[in-house]
């Protein structure tokens, strides 16, 4: 048996059962990478020496029917922003080429404490700025299902590994949906948890009201088996939620049937894919036919979300970026005459053309004189989509269920000169964070062309436990034939 | 025309570092003087990825400078972001308070000469880090980050100081009452306790206020007053020549005497303040606030001393320094009813020289104030002279050996048992015929020659009045 290929929720329960062996599992991921990753590009570094020491660990845990936790043994990638002592973390920037922090992320120290072993860092749009993985400073990550299109992003990097079965989970980060849109277009479940359950402590930040840390599997089981390792409180974040930690996989093959899903038609407007409309569609009738009751809702700010999301976030972000100075860490320009000269030559050189985009929309809106007319309205837009969604929960409905793309995997290039379209990537998923909700993506088909489709699934604050079992219900109901993408089997 | 025709309008701002152990949001320590970026983390490094976790001790002396000056405690403020380059603020913003402060308005209570008080009131106080410090040196600048994090409050008084001496005693009167709250210790050569002054002047009689100017980089009080005079003559002469005061931050050259311009309001950050998303709102509810002590400030104890009967001159010394009234409280408090001006005057007096000649220091007193209560019995039971209290109390409080060991070692104690007076008594009186035949024929101002003569025997160590008294007994029969 092949057990690097099989989804992380069924590979847990073979290293449960003893039927596969950490160690092992990791020699097929690296064999595979290395035989994958030079075209897919998905890992921008891999710390392969200490992976296998911990996977050896986990061999004899696991021998000694003694396993830290559900995933103890199982390979993990993570986006290249999550902190990790000593390994080099860019963000995807060339402002933090060389950086390695001194300290490992709470995600990043959880992790370890299940037992998870730690194969590298993913690829990702710089500071999680874009929608393609195409804005890295490091070159972009290509779509194993075609290698000329995008896996999308930020966490391109992230939806690819597991695409590729190059690892079978990874984490990522969803700020206005990059766990989300990159999972659709790569055929994975992605999940952004509710605002606060997991920690951002040692995640560069790109917008932080919006920031969550989030699982990357093939399989839903894989992701709530992920959440569960690295949701909780953190008291050093104290955005993070003091709500206990459910176990997230023991509730997930319970039935769906009495639940109610809405079905928002601002989701289902112009610019849709009618092939990703069509496949949408099928997956909704099929939690239908699971038992779930299906009902037509509105939510009328979600259009405003995206003009919203680009103030509040570019705001966050023009602060967030700002000690990227050229001062303490990072990459410095040479020969700066005077201090004004070091930082304008440092941020010339150092970020991408979207980054700086980004900050100055940020600094724009939050300018005296304009905060007002940008920043604060963007905020009140903000309280009305949330007040969308909560009315929508309080008329019934459990999730609301909707595209998570408006489009499957698009060309490289093809959007990468047009911001405002690149922008539209994440019209059905930026709601979800400007309201601090939970989403999921899960496949939810393929075009005719082969490509992966996915939806979304957006639940209660703090229901992941719900939203992951009519996630479950939808795969096990679509039933979609085993296919693995023409890379992997190249 | 002249100075005298402009009506200065002054208004202070002050930063007073808190007296926490730990920094706002990280648990580094904040201990003056430690080498450069040994206290440091991620947080207050600024690192990617790193958040703030607030100090919650920080807090709470905030409330308590709130409760002292009587302002508006908001149960719910709210955290900004203050954002500008610099090399020595690491994450390019400061969090700070901006819309929603955690202190708005209250007095600061300034005492003034006559006895009264006055109440300067404040607009607010509100919470944040400090930056760093650029270190600049031959072989270039450098950053030292310790301060990074430290906790601060800002106190922003109303513009309501017409002259430099009022913003003097302003600043002398909340940096003493700061010292007193236990949350400030009043540094500012090391700049724990700093102050920007918004000057500007109006001709006298008119209500609009003119153009302002903010003052920057006054390390002492002296500089406070110089600073201000200056820039008052400044804006005068400026409108008196016809021209515009310019609004402007200007610094304080502290050896030329003389402020210059450091940046206009058009030069002026933009801060782009924003509430700060890595925070929620801070939670500070009326029972916490209730909770958190107060301790009086100096113009109460001043009061108090008054009230107790501690001559003015003492009082308002004492109450210069909390750690002078401690040890007068405790003092009083050992030697029970009555002792109020007494256990003032060794504050003021032994105790207040020591001090000036660097033998004592009060952080760590070798000296318990028992002891002192315990000079005063033996002064009282005639053990002690005068002269010989005062000298075992210096003893005492520069060493803290038991005073009863001083008397001893030292042979202060003197003599006032009658029995074994009366011996010398007898002796003086038998040897000096003549002056008792004098004394007896009215000459009565002998009565000093013959205790004289005994304190001689006795090597000073006799109790003059139980001399006194038993020569009278002796030379006036009943």
């Amino acid at each position: 048996m092949n057990a690097s290929l099989l989804p992380l929720g069924e590979l847990a329960r073979a290293l449960e059962r003893g039927e596969a062996r950490p160690s092992a599992v990791l020699e097929e991921c690296l064999a595979r990478t290395a035989r994958l990753d030079g075209r897919l590009h998905a890992f921008l570094r891999l710390t392969d020496a200490e992976a296998r020491s911990s996977a050896k660990a986990a061999d004899e845990r696991r021998a000694r029917k003694a396993p830290l936790s559900p995933i103890d043994g199982v390979p993990i990638g993570l986006k290249d922003l999550f902190c990790q002592e000593g390994v080099e973390t860019t963000a995807g920037s060339r402002i933090l080429q060389g950086y390695a922090p001194p300290y490992d992320a709470t995600v990043v120290r959880k992790l370890r404490e299940a037992g998870a072993v730690l194969v590298g860092k993913l690829n990702m749009d710089e500071f999680a700025m874009g929608s393609s993985t195409e804005n890295s400073a490091y070159g972009p990550t290509r779509n194993p299902w075609d290698l000329e299109r995008t896996p999308g992003g930020s966490s391109g990097g992230s939806a690819a590994a597991v695409a590729a079965r190059l690892v079978p989970g990874t984490l990522g980060t969803d700020t206005g949906g990059s766990i989300r849109q990159p999972a659709a277009l790569t055929g994975v479940v992605g999940l952004k948890p509710t605002y606060g359950r997991v920690s951002r402590y040692g995640i560069v930040a790109f917008a932080s009201s919006l920031d969550q840390v989030g699982p990357v599997a093939q399989d839903v089981r894989g992701a709530a088996l992920l959440l569960r390792a690295i949701a909780g409180h953190d008291p050093n974040d104290q955005t993070s939620s003091l709500r206990p930690v459910p176990d997230y996989a023991a509730a997930l093959e319970m039935p769906v049937r009495g639940l109610t899903l809405g079905v928002p038609a601002e989701y289902f407007g112009d610019g849709l894919d009618p092939a990703v409309e069509k496949s949408v569609r099928s997956a909704i009738s099929a939690l239908e036919r699971e038992g779930c009751a299906v009902k037509p809702i509105s939510l009328p700010n979600s259009p405003h979300a995206i003009a919203a999301y680009y103030l509040v976030a570019t705001a966050e972000a023009s602060s967030n970026l700002a000690r990227y100075d050229g001062v303490r860490y990072g990459y410095r320009a040479p020969e700066a005459r005077s201090l004004l000269d070091l930082y304008e030559k440092t941020r010339a050189a150092g970020f991408g053309a979207e980054v700086k985009r980004r900050i100055l929309l940020g600094t724009y809106a939050l300018s005296a004189g304009y905060y007002d007319a940008y920043y604060l309205r963007a905020q009140k837009i903000r309280a009305l989509i949330r007040r969308d969604f909560d009315q929508a929960f309080s008329a019934g409905v459990d999730a609301v269920a909707s595209p998570t793309s408006p489009w499957p995997a698009f060309r490289l290039g093809e959007k990468v000169d047009d911001p405002l379209a690149m922008y539209l990537n994440d019209i059905y998923t930026v709601p979800a964070n400007l309201a601090g909700l939970p989403g999921i993506s899960i496949p939810s088909g393929f075009t005719s062309s082969g490509l992966p489709i996915g939806f979304q699934l957006i639940g209660r604050p703090f229901e992941e436990a719900n939203l992951l079992r009519l996630a479950r219900a939808a795969e096990r109901a679509l039933a979609l034939p085993h296919r693995l993408p023409p890379l992997v089997t190249s | 025309m002249s100075v005298s025709d402009w009506e200065p309008v002054i208004g202070l701002e002050v930063h007073a570092q808190l007296l926490t152990k730990s920094k706002i949001f990280c648990s580094c320590s904040t201990a003056f003087g430690a080498p450069p970026n040994t206290q440091v983390c991620p947080v207050c490094l600024g690192l990617p990825g790193a958040l703030p976790a607030l100090n919650r001790g920080a807090v709470e002396m905030a409330v308590k400078a709130g409760k002292a000056f009587g302002c508006q405690i908001a149960e719910r403020s709210i955290w900004a972001r203050k954002n500008y380059f610099y090399p020595d603020l690491p994450k390019g913003y400061q969090i700070s308070q901006y819309e929603l402060p955690i202190c708005k308005g209250g007095a600061v209570p300034v005492p003034q000469p006559d006895g009264n008080v006055r109440k300067v009131p404040l607009t607010r106080i509100h919470l944040e880090e400090d930056a760093g410090k650029n270190v600049h040196g031959p072989s270039g600048s450098q950053v030292d980050l310790n301060r990074s994090g430290v906790p601060l409050i800002e106190i922003v008084g109303e513009p309501a100081l017409r002259s430099a001496e009022e913003a003097s005693e302003y600043l002398k009167a909340l940096r003493l009452a700061l010292i007193y709250l236990g949350i400030n210790d009043g540094n500012l050569e090391e700049g724990s306790f700093r102050c920007d002054a918004n000057v500007s002047v109006r001709r006298k009689g008119t209500a609009k206020l003119g153009t302002r100017v903010e003052l920057k980089n006054i390390n002492s009080f002296r500089f406070v007053r110089l600073a201000i005079d200056h820039e008052i003559e400044r804006q005068v002469a400026a409108l008196e020549r016809g021209e515009k005061v310019v609004q402007e931050t200007r610094l304080f050259d502290n050896e030329k005497g003389e402020t210059r311009p450091m940046r206009t309001k058009e030069e002026a950050n933009d801060y782009r303040y924003f509430p700060e998303p890595d925070l929620p709102p801070l939670a500070v509810s009326r029972e916490w606030v209730a909770k958190v002590p107060v301790p009086k400030l100096p113009h109460e104890q001043l009061a108090e001393l008054l009230a107790a009967g501690v001559p003015a001159a003492d009082a308002r010394t004492i109450t210069g320094d909390p750690k002078l009234v401690d040890l007068y409280a405790r003092i009083a408090m050992a030697a029970g009813n009555d002792s109020a001006r007494r256990a003032a005057n060794v504050v003021t007096g032994e105790v207040a020289r020591l001090l000036n000649e660097g033998a004592l220091d009060l952080g760590a007193p070798k000296f318990q104030p028992a002891q002192i209560a315990e000079v005063f019995r033996l002064q009282d039971a005639g053990t002690l002279s005068s002269t010989a209290a005062k000298e075992v109390l210096g003893e005492l409080l520069r060493t803290g050996k038991p005073p009863a060991r001083i008397v001893e070692e030292k042979g202060l104690a003197q003599v006032s048992d009658e029995s074994a007076l009366e011996a010398i008594v007898d002796a003086v009186i038998a040897r000096s015929p003549a002056e008792v035949e004098r004394y007896k024929a009215g000459k009565k101002n002998l009565l000093g020659f013959f205790v004289g003569q005994a304190m001689k025997d006795l090597k000073g160590k006799g109790n003059p009045g139980v001399l006194n008294a038993l020569f009278k007994k002796r030379l006036e029969p009943t």
